[in-house]
């Protein structure tokens, strides 16, 4: 079913009332937990998965009891919060970056061939697409988690397989649109192939809009990874993923707020971060790219 | 439209058959069966017996089709925690996960409505720029972490509704805004950006030239065509839904097929996760399929162009 109908033509840009600043909160966000993860070894106070039995459930520093020893507390194995959580933003980014760009460069690849090569290659690969789109693949990734066993490729592979069918859709929108100007007619009349019209005309005119789906979708994966995580599904202890975090504080809420609820936090931001930045690249590079 | 709906259940039905072959090939590709359900010290003979009893011994193409058929019919065998039929399983929880779906829908539903179109049809006034906080966070935060602090602080800390279980209206508030808040979000701004394309439109202008009420304008000439990406959205809300009532059953202790799902996966229950798998993506399937229908119904651009 041709379901999701993007207009690519009819819906106008939203007239703009005020200039675009940059949006400094979301790319400062991103940019120190980019740091942060990749300078995790450096900047975490601690070993992330030093037990100690003694030191468990220590409260963070602004609370009663808490001292500079452990800023954010430990958790219920005594292992230095802060710590955990700069080492789960590796985890957190990590599969975020490859997910997303494993399923825009699947799903890029079947829109701009859907658009390209039209009719029976459009209809059968849009029909592939609907069905990965209207399905909840999650539920493929938990099938993988326990038949194969949870691990990070298997998690980067199920949200892969999740996301794709978003790119391929919007793309192939794209596609058809430009398909019927004037450039692409004369690209072909001065003897260019599928690959080159492919690759040197279409994609490019569709990079501002995969830059944006990319973005917006980064802080999705972050979320779904962190849904697997916490399900057990994910990836899998002791490695410090915020979703696991959460889960395995899960139960001493009452006594120990912190141990569920910063991860959570650190989840919120960068999610919210990445979701700020990709709003203001779709507003900014393509105002008809509503509806994602 | 006859033909288009026979399209579209056959191609429902081809993705339930790519599912139903993927989770059987994962099931066999996982090791022998029988090292879980016959004890340590079985001989040669007695996985042989069981071999031929379970019909483990034929060709896969045959296990297969059998495999098929019996889920067909209900029968997922017998769940390896429970000792139960996973059928019976299925029968007690999948009520319950309806009920609160259908809660979290109606939520959802009240919430993104009338935020969705006062926020096009005053926008960027306050009410516009409130709608845009819920969905910016309906879209960061996630689900299992509200869903964990509502119940440390709603239920917890101020004990105004039950924490889990599901025993009348009270215990459905929580589970049910915590899975409906996530909709909200992307069913809101669809609705926001729909509207204001629509108010923009030559038909609306004529009908306040007309003098027709405001309100009418809004409510009935405009919400009417703002609904259409809404209505082809509501597939993939309904299987987003399906997916967050795993995490939110699971956190509010809810006595559905998430749960379920949950529980097979801590305990490694193959048959229940097979059985759950299957019967959501069936739901999934025909839900979609409804709406696709109706989708067609409404718009007969859709039903000519294939």
């Amino acid at each position: 079913m041709s379901v999701i109908v993007v207009p690519e033509i009819s819906a106008r840009p939203e007239p703009t009332t005020r200039r675009r600043r940059l949006p400094v909160f979301s790319l400062g966000i991103i940019a120190a937990f980019v740091l942060v993860a990749l300078l995790a070894p450096w900047v975490s106070p601690a070993d992330p998965y030093e037990q100690s039995l003694r030191l468990r459930f220590r409260p963070p520093v602004w609370e009663e009891r808490g001292s500079w020893a452990h800023p954010l507390g430990t958790d219920r194995l005594g292992r230095d919060l802060l710590s955990r959580i700069v080492w789960g933003s590796r985890v957190s980014l990590a599969v975020g970056a490859l997910a997303v760009l494993l399923a825009s460069t699947v799903g890029a690849a079947v829109g701009l061939m859907a658009g390209y090569y039209g009719g029976r290659v459009d209809a059968t690969l849009m029909r592939v697409t609907d069905a990965t789109l209207s399905f909840p693949v999650i539920l493929l990734a938990l099938i993988l988690a326990v038949t194969v066993g949870p691990s990070f490729t298997n998690v980067v592979i199920a949200i892969a397989v999740i996301l794709w069918a978003r790119y391929a859709r919007v793309i192939r929108g794209q596609v058809l649109t430009l398909m019927t100007l004037d450039f692409i007619a004369q690209a072909r009349i001065a003897g260019a192939g599928a690959w080159r019209i492919i690759t040197r005309h279409l994609l490019p005119n569709t990079l501002n809009t995969l830059v944006v789906l990319i973005t917006l979708q980064v802080g999705y994966v972050i979320i779904v990874e962190a849904s697997l995580s916490f399900l057990g599904a994910g990836i899998p202890p002791p490695t410090p993923a915020w979703g696991s975090m959460i889960a395995e504080g899960r139960d001493f809420v009452t006594s120990a707020w912190w141990v569920s609820f910063l991860p959570g936090l650190a989840i919120l931001l960068v999610v919210l971060a990445f979701n700020l930045l990709g709003d203001w690249l779709r507003d900014t590079l393509d105002p008809k790219l509503r509806q994602l | 439209m006859v033909r288009f709906v026979f399209f579209r259940l056959l191609q429902s039905l081809i993705a339930l058959a790519i599912l139903s072959v993927v989770v059987f090939v994962l099931a066999r590709a996982t090791g022998d069966p029988l090292h879980m359900i016959l004890p340590m010290n079985a001989s040669e003979e007695d996985y042989a017996n069981a071999r031929k009893y379970l019909g483990l011994d034929r060709p896969y193409v045959e296990q297969y089709l059998s495999f098929v058929g019996r889920a067909a019919t209900g029968d997922f065998g017998n769940s390896i925690r429970a000792r139960r039929p996973v059928i019976e399983l299925l029968q007690a929880r999948l009520p319950n996960s309806l009920k609160l779906a259908a809660f979290a829908m109606g939520v959802s539903l009240a919430i993104a409505f009338p935020l969705g179109v006062m926020a096009a049809v005053r926008k960027g006034t306050g009410v516009d720029r409130a709608a845009q906080i819920v969905a910016i966070l309906g879209q960061s935060l996630p689900t299992f972490w509200v869903a964990i602090v509502l119940v440390e602080f709603v239920a917890g800390r101020l004990q105004w509704l039950p924490a889990g279980g599901a025993d009348g209206f009270a215990s459905y508030v929580l589970p049910g805004f915590t899975l409906g808040w996530f909709v909200v979000a992307g069913m809101m701004r669809l609705l926001r950006s729909g509207m204001l394309e629509v108010l923009d439109s030559e038909y609306v202008k004529l009908a306040r030239l007309k003098g027709v009420a405001e309100g009418k304008v809004i409510w009935v000439h405009a919400l009417k065509n703002a609904l259409i990406p809404v209505v082809t959205f509501a597939g993939i809300y309904f299987a987003i839904l399906v997916t967050t009532a795993i995490v939110v059953e699971t956190v509010f202790a809810w006595p559905g097929l998430g749960r379920l799902a949950y529980d097979g996966i801590t305990s490694r229950d193959f048959p229940v996760i097979q059985a759950v798998v299957l019967t959501t993506a069936a739901i999934v399937a025909g839900v979609n399929l409804c709406v696709d229908c109706l989708y067609a119904l409404i718009d007969p651009r859709i039903r000519y162009s294939r």
